[in-house]
């Protein structure tokens, strides 16, 4: 039933920019691309049981380095600029998640948190990448084979298509690497992490490796958002942006995957819709956020499954039993 | 000899941070709540000593003006939020103090607006004292570090020495044993979380004077008041003492030996502090 669901959502998304503004078409993207960010934090959250409150470091850290090798006069290649900030993210996050990983619980939490208010002052303080107000990336970067261009990014439409097909990916990979081993054992980190030690598993190894890979595509959404928006600023790796990715991820439903993908469409549409509301947009965000963890605590996908399941049941009025073939009554 | 007027500044500030870490710690520790909004009590604090400084003219008057209206504060806080997040997860409780700083941040705004204000250092604490031939030090500062001492042995007697801190500590410990001994612990939430928010707030108040008044200044002494009790170790006051005079160290004499870092100098002795002890100084496994 979720499935269809999920499958409509897509038809959806697939149609919308030939019907949609220019202006709510970008704004989708912008979902789109939190999406991205959504399921990697919940790949930490919702699947390994690492609660991190320094999620955007990683997102922030992509667009950097994207600005840091995109030329302010020329396009850089796709082929280097992308493998260039995933590497370099993920590099990050093998350092941050050494020490991180070593820790759990309230202790992980501000850990995480601390790294990345590390690195948001770096480059607020920075003032060769910008400072506070941040650095532009001029060009996206292109897409070609030789001379051939193979995807024009700067065409709305394409790139468009660029981060659904992105997000698709993610989201297949992810699944794909759930279902593995290498899946199974970070789940059961996540439900009882002595268990899985007891088991023979090195937990230390699986949960850091899971932060990478969480720190790799929080990457490749922050290489999408730098193109996208064009600027990058310490704002981007700050913990209010990962406080925000972290509701997304609850608002969702953690542990779905599809659950943060559908919280980000309803965050980013909220934000909006507040900012219209009020100056004090923020106020009513923060009592939404309290009302989202006191009445919605497994999300917008925890509201879908229960749906689902009422829908899947058969109905109460029970069918008579196989006896009935026979012609025998049930009746006793 | 500059040395030592940092040496001074580092306990001063080591001290302030004490202030506020032993109220995020003490939270943790008996009520098992990590408290988001901690830094926002700091933040109100400064803001309600500016504002009734200004309407009654004595700084001193304004802090005892402004204490009770924390503890109401942190009183009503408590009830209203707090309350609901006991025995959820530390996810939530996250999230739900996230949202609190949300809106006492906004609500901070709303009152104040977000221009940058000074509060006045009162005229009988202005002023210099010799420390050598050559130096001199403010002697608000050394105010501010009597003080924090003060309050600090004022902890230390009622956590020590009296029944109701008996009754805390060992709430930190088993919750559940306490509560079998016939001891209603919840009355006590209300108290502890109360004190914790008049304790930040306290310190954004004596701290006013010397680092000024502004949006966003809870935030800033939030994350370092995390550093201080993950170094420390969650729960115990006196890693929260310990880390917050090493970090207190840690940023002054960063800010002077290596400037164009200062900033990471906290989080990279953190990071060394937490390879030797992941659990903190005098964290419990």
């Amino acid at each position: 039933m979720i499935r269809y669901f999920l499958m409509f959502n897509l038809l959806l998304l697939v149609a919308f920019p030939w019907v949609g503004e220019h202006f709510y078409v970008g704004l989708v993207m912008n979902m789109m691309i939190f999406g991205i960010l959504a399921m990697s934090l919940d790949l930490l959250i919702g699947y390994t049981g690492l609660v991190s409150l320094g999620h955007a470091a990683y997102y922030g850290l992509a667009g950097y380095l994207l600005a840091i090798i995109s030329p302010e006069s020329a396009a850089v290649s796709i082929w280097l600029a992308l493998p260039f900030c995933i590497l370099g993210t993920a590099l990050a996050a093998l350092i941050i998640g050494w020490f991180s990983v070593r820790t759990s619980g309230i202790y992980f939490i501000m850990i995480t948190l601390a790294f990345a208010q590390m690195l948001f002052y770096y480059f607020n303080e920075n003032t060769d990448l910008g400072g506070s107000d941040g650095i532009f990336i001029f060009f996206k970067p292109s897409v070609t084979l030789g001379s051939i261009t193979l995807l024009d990014l700067d065409n709305h439409t394409v790139f468009y298509y660029f981060i659904l097909a992105c997000m698709l990916l993610v989201y297949f990979l992810l699944r794909m690497l759930l279902a593995s081993p290498f899946g199974q054992v970070i789940q059961g980190i996540r439900a009882n992490e002595n268990r899985t030690r007891a088991l023979g598993y090195p937990t230390f190894y699986y949960k850091l490796v899971s932060f990478v890979i969480a720190g790799s595509i929080g990457g490749l959404a922050g290489f999408l958002e730098g193109m996208h928006g064009g600027i990058v600023s310490p704002g981007h790796l700050g913990w209010h942006e990962s406080g925000l990715i972290l509701m997304i991820v609850i608002l969702g439903g953690m542990g779905t995957l599809y659950g943060p993908i559908l919280g980000a469409f309803a965050m980013i549409f909220l934000q909006d819709w507040f900012q219209e509301l009020t100056v004090h947009w923020i106020l009513l965000m923060g009592f939404f956020v309290i009302a989202v963890v006191l009445f919605l605590p497994r999300g917008i996908a925890g509201l879908i499954e229960d749906l689902a399941a009422k829908l899947d049941k058969p109905a109460t009025d029970s069918k008579p039993l196989a006896t009935e073939k026979n012609g025998e009554s049930s009746d006793p | 000899m500059t040395f030592l007027i940092q040496l001074l500044n580092s306990i001063q500030y080591g001290f302030l941070l004490f202030l506020v870490a032993s109220g995020l710690t003490l939270v943790f520790g008996i009520m098992g709540i990590i408290n988001l909004a901690h830094g926002a009590f700091y933040m109100f604090g400064a803001y309600l000593v500016y504002w009734l400084t200004g309407v009654v003219d004595n700084y001193f008057v304004g802090i005892l003006l402004g204490l009770p209206i924390m503890l109401v504060m942190g009183y009503v806080i408590e009830r209203l939020a707090i309350a609901r997040l006991y025995q959820r997860d530390h996810l939530y409780q996250v999230l739900l103090t996230y949202g609190l700083i949300l809106i006492l941040n906004e609500l901070q705004k709303i009152l104040w607006g977000s221009d940058f204000y000074s509060v006045p250092v009162p005229a009988v604490l202005d002023g210099s004292i010799a420390l050598t031939e050559t130096q001199v030090y403010p002697i608000y500062r050394l105010f501010i570090s009597v003080v924090c001492m003060l309050v600090a042995a004022g902890m230390y007697f009622v956590i020590a020495r009296t029944r109701l801190g008996m009754i805390i500590r060992a709430g930190s410990v088993n919750r559940e044993m306490v509560q079998s001994l016939g001891i209603n612990i919840n009355r006590f939430y209300a108290i502890v979380f109360s004190a914790g928010a008049a304790l930040a707030a306290f310190a954004g108040m004596i701290g006013a004077p010397v680092s000024s008044v502004y949006p966003g200044m809870g935030d800033q002494i939030l994350i370092i008041s995390f550093v201080v009790v993950v170094i420390g170790g969650i729960g115990s006051v006196k890693g929260a003492f310990v880390g917050a005079m090493i970090i207190g160290l840690a940023d002054t004499f960063g800010k002077v030996l290596i400037p164009d870092f200062a900033s990471m100098a906290v989080y990279a002795t953190m990071a060394l502090i937490l390879i030797w002890r992941p659990q903190g100084l005098f964290g419990r496994t």
